[in-house]
């Protein structure tokens, strides 16, 4: 790949204020990334590393959406007019892909700076290789996986040959395959060409071997700490781990439990396949046998497309199963019948609560103590009950200063512990988690495993699906792991 | 979505230019939609129907493709039939309702100007790439590239509509909300979850712009295509044909003395 | 980003957002690649919910068919893109923009009306604009939203009682259209439309955009 000279970057006392905000989400920064340097920029949440990477990108808008103060150039100008120079990759792979080929779609960029079309689809071709994407350029982009489309979103900005290479939280929503791809193509990419690199990113083990400085920056404004990986990870430590960065070498404390007996089988699962569209269409996963008991925790594993969140939605009750049995024991069912997808949806509201993998697609009103009271008043429970449960559980989840607000303005972890709190609000004996762990920092997570260990030793049940292998270890009592073939294994 | 997805064809249809056929079924639309009368859309659908095999679709395509007419025409003609503007001898009688000569003539002229209009929209289109098409607007017709290419990437989030609605529904029967039978729960529910996918997709809509303006998009200079769309003899032919078709249909109705300029 | 909260940033920034905006800021009247995107999104949902809601006509319009020209109380049903599209992006030409957009992707999935589906959006949305500008664009309340969605209906009256097939019934019936059309604009085209405006705002999704940010919503 013919390199591009890497692009040095220059802040000086620039600040950021959006429109409509009091509070800047940037001030005072003064930095200088020196061509061809490798950067991993850390901080707690509202450091402004989000707007500090927008703002490099020229992306940030102008008047209209905010207030500038100091400088922020990139090789000594302004980034808005150096469109095609810096490249940015965002977090949700869904909403980078522009167009419905994989070709049109790297050779998107070019074409918007205005590179000759025989020479765009050379580029394209050099930038599919260079991520590892080793597909046509007629593939369809609804097709690809995560890890796919990131890389995709990698490739697009690379045909542009950018000096400088800004990364959000890339890997955030991926499975560790798709990690993994995605930091060896970076890897690859910035060792052929030079450029420079901006990562941001809390799982900082993943980018150690890459970069070779870290900033991180403090959240009243400016730099808190610059230096080699080693020495700023070490010095910093504590304050990083508070911020939730996962630092590496520090395993996450694994909270202490008191169990509960279990008083017997809740769910039976015999030969039980299951298909994202219940009884019509395929079935993704085939011959699972699983017993999920009283005040235990099963956690589901395999690679991506085995089918867990279509299992884990079948044992809620949500889909119905495509083959075998799945039967509920009257513990769980206390009358209802035995087939939880037969239940009416007030009967499984009960009995067992689902926490989607995005929280959002759960969230049905528009302030966070209405979202709280749902699940009670669909219930029947009487004004006084459902205020002193919808009390409880903002105190307990922490969420009392945000009983006004509108889910949606949460922040991540905010919105996971709130989807987390309308399961509970209707006090279900079993719950079941898609992915709670995902794109979650450190402190979120601990607080997650905490409330849900807690959870357990109270004597309820979960089913969770999960990649995360902390998560098994702290939680899990069954693991079983589904292959795309239809053998499986549990293990306490 | 299924419906939007364009059927790969080797055939000639599938290498005309998007504007092409865009710009035949237009005219002949227009111009059928400014008489009502059973002569014009007659001819019109006699002449479209003969052109069918050289659309690149497969009977059973076809058919799925056009369902939506054949639900409408007939149930249109029943309802001009009815009420329909009375002329002439009546033939039935039922409260304000009367069937008259003049009414089941303008019946029939509705149902055969519904599919004369209908058919070659649906036809047409449903060979048709939308970024190809999205290519042939700004490059053929000159469109602001902004809009076109925009436009387009708001039409490909629709992709993903049919997976959230789905994820919808599941959540709401998890939250114990999705019972209640009868037309007003159905309306609240899919009003719930029809504002729900709204917010979601702008959402996802922010996003996306903001990744197409870190890729270069929507500034003023001057932008390249990566995949030229051309206009050619045949897609020149294919507009002629269109309004040739046009111009049979007004020929033929006017010379039958059906000719009645809806304006007037 | 310019979004108001991102993943994991922390929510002590949302306490601070004032009730007014703290310096005044001139609307630009050039359409932001945001602009054209969300609206884009916008009429693209509102064309689905078009084609969804063209699907359910035939049977409802049967059911109104004891008096013919009440089938315009369901016209409303396709006149909501533009209004929406307008309240949101609060530029010249969003409710035209979007309204085309909505009508474009409903007739691509497949209506029964072809390609008029496309002329009539052309000038449903224009009935809409055309109440936007006379405002000059510049205030954006309830009764703006009302008149916008009157404003379509009109159009839509117009059109169907000429051109449709609600052309071919007596003069009666078509009265009665054009007044139920006209109603069905005001209530499901402009109040509706104002409702999910300001809902939408609430959530926080329209934080780039000016209609965002002029919503209290404080905590």
């Amino acid at each position: 790949m013919t390199t591009a000279s890497g692009a040095r970057v220059d802040a000086r006392g620039w600040g950021w204020r959006h429109a409509g905000r009091l509070r800047p989400a940037v001030s005072e920064l003064d930095l200088v990334v020196e061509p061809g340097e490798r950067v991993l920029l850390l901080g707690a949440s509202g450091a402004g590393k989000s707007t500090l990477l927008a703002g490099l990108a020229g992306v940030l808008g102008g008047d209209e959406e905010g207030d500038a103060t100091g400088e922020l150039l990139v090789d000594g100008r302004p980034p808005a007019d150096q469109r095609g120079r810096v490249g940015l990759v965002l977090q949700d792979p869904d909403s980078q892909v522009v167009l419905a080929r994989v070709g049109d779609d790297v050779a998107f960029g070019c074409e918007n700076v205005g590179v000759p079309r025989d020479e765009t689809w050379r580029r394209v071709d050099e930038a599919l290789d260079a991520v590892g994407l080793d597909l046509p350029r007629s593939w369809p982009t609804a097709q690809l996986s995560g890890g796919q489309k990131q890389r995709l979103a990698l490739a697009g900005a690379l045909a542009m040959r950018p000096g400088l290479v800004l990364l959000d939280e890339p890997t955030a929503n991926l499975d560790p395959e798709g990690v993994v791809e995605v930091r060896d193509a970076v890897g690859r990419v910035v060792e052929a060409s030079g450029a420079t690199l901006v990562v941001v990113e809390h799982r900082v083990s993943v980018w150690l071997p890459v970069v070779d400085r870290v900033v991180v920056l403090a959240a009243g404004g400016g730099v808190l700490a610059d230096g080699r990986p080693d020495e700023v990870l070490g010095r910093e430590r504590e304050r990083l781990t508070e911020a939730g960065v996962w630092v590496p070498g520090a395993a996450p404390a694994a909270p202490v439990r008191h169990r509960a007996s279990s008083a017997g089988p809740l769910l039976q699962a015999e030969q039980l396949a299951v298909g994202r569209r219940g009884t019509r269409g395929p079935a993704v996963a085939t011959g699972v046998d699983l017993v999920v008991d009283d005040a235990r925790a099963v956690v589901l594993t395999g690679p991506n497309g085995a089918g867990k969140s279509t299992l884990a939605l079948t044992l809620a009750g949500l889909l119905a199963p495509a083959g075998g049995s799945l039967r509920a024991a009257d513990l769980l069912a206390d009358g209802a019948g035995p087939s939880p997808s037969r239940w009416r949806s007030r009967q499984l509201l009960s009995r067992v609560g689902t926490v989607f993998q995005d929280p959002e697609h759960q969230f049905l009103t528009a302030t966070v103590r209405r979202e709280l009271a749902v699940g009670p008043e669909a219930l029947g429970e009487s004004p006084a009950e459902v205020g002193s449960r919808v009390d409880e559980l903002l105190a307990r989840l922490r969420l009392d200063h945000l009983a006004g607000a509108n889910p949606f303005t949460l922040s991540g972890g905010e919105k996971r512990r709130l989807s987390v709190a309308t399961v509970l609000a209707s006090r279900p004996r079993l719950l079941v988690l898609d992915e709670p762990t995902f794109g979650q920092d450190a402190r979120t997570w601990r607080e997650l495993v905490a409330l849900l260990a807690a959870l357990v030793d109270e004597g309820r049940s979960m089913v969770a699906v999960t990649h995360d292998a902390e998560f098994v270890a702290a939680l899990a009592d069954d693991v079983v792991a589904l292959d795309r073939a239809p053998a499986r294994e549990a293990a306490s | 979505m299924s419906l939007l997805a364009a059927v790969e064809t080797d055939r000639l249809v599938g290498r005309l230019n998007p504007v092409a056929k865009l710009l035949a079924a237009l005219v002949v639309s227009l111009v059928l939609l400014l008489s009502i009368d059973a002569v014009s859309a007659g001819v019109a659908l006699v002449l479209e129907l003969l052109l069918l095999p050289w659309a690149g679709l497969s009977a059973r395509q076809l058919l799925r493709r056009t369902a939506p007419l054949w639900i409408a025409a007939p149930t249109s003609v029943l309802v001009t039939a009815l009420y329909g503007r009375d002329e002439g001898p009546v033939l039935l009688q039922l409260w304000w309702i009367s069937v008259t000569d003049g009414s089941l003539a303008l019946a029939l002229a509705i149902g055969l100007r519904i599919l004369a209009v209908g058919v070659p929209g649906i036809v047409l289109l449903a060979t048709t790439d939308p970024t190809d098409l999205a290519d042939g607007l700004a490059q053929v017709l000159r469109l602001p590239a902004r809009f076109v290419l925009g436009g387009l990437a708001g039409l490909r989030l629709a992709g993903l509509f049919a997976d959230d609605w789905r994820q919808l529904a599941l959540a709401r029967r998890a939250r114990g909300v999705a019972d209640g039978r009868g037309p007003v729960a159905a309306a609240r529910r899919f009003g719930g979850q029809a504002f729900s996918l709204l917010v979601l997709s702008v959402r996802r809509g922010s996003k996306l712009a903001t990744a197409m303006e870190a890729k270069g998009f929507g500034s003023d200079a001057t932008r390249t295509w990566a995949r030229p769309s051309r206009f050619a003899a045949r897609d020149a032919a294919l507009v002629a044909v269109g309004v040739l078709i046009a111009a049979a249909a007004v020929a033929a109705a006017v010379v039958a003395g059906t000719w009645e300029f809806v304006l007037a | 980003m310019s979004v108001s909260v991102s993943a994991n940033e922390s929510s002590s920034s949302r306490d601070e957002r004032p009730t007014a905006p703290t310096s005044p800021r001139k609307p630009s009247r050039r359409w932001r690649v945001v602009d054209i995107v969300v609206a884009s999104v916008i009429g693209v949902a509102c064309g689905v919910v078009f084609w969804a809601w063209g699907l359910a006509w035939t049977p409802l319009d049967s059911a109104l068919s004891f008096l013919p020209g009440l089938s315009g109380l369901l016209a409303g049903g396709w006149l909501f893109a533009g209004v929406l599209g307008g309240l949101v992006i609060r530029k010249p030409g969003a409710a035209i923009y979007t309204e085309v957009m909505a009508a474009v992707v409903s007739m691509l999935i497949g209506t029964q009306w072809g390609f008029s589906t496309l002329i009539w959006g052309v000038l449903q949305g224009l009935g809409a604009e055309l109440v936007l500008a006379a405002f000059l664009y510049s205030t954006w309340r309830l009764h703006v939203a009302l008149l916008a969605g009157a404003g379509a209906g009109v159009v839509v009256a117009l059109l169907d009682t000429s051109f449709s097939s609600i052309a071919a019934t007596a003069v009666e019936y078509k009265v009665v259209y054009g007044v139920s059309a006209v109603v069905s604009g005001v209530l499901l085209a402009g109040l509706l439309s104002w409702l999910a405006a300001r809902g939408l705002a609430r959530t926080g999704a329209l934080s780039r955009f000016a209609s965002g940010r002029s919503a209290e919503a404080r905590v």
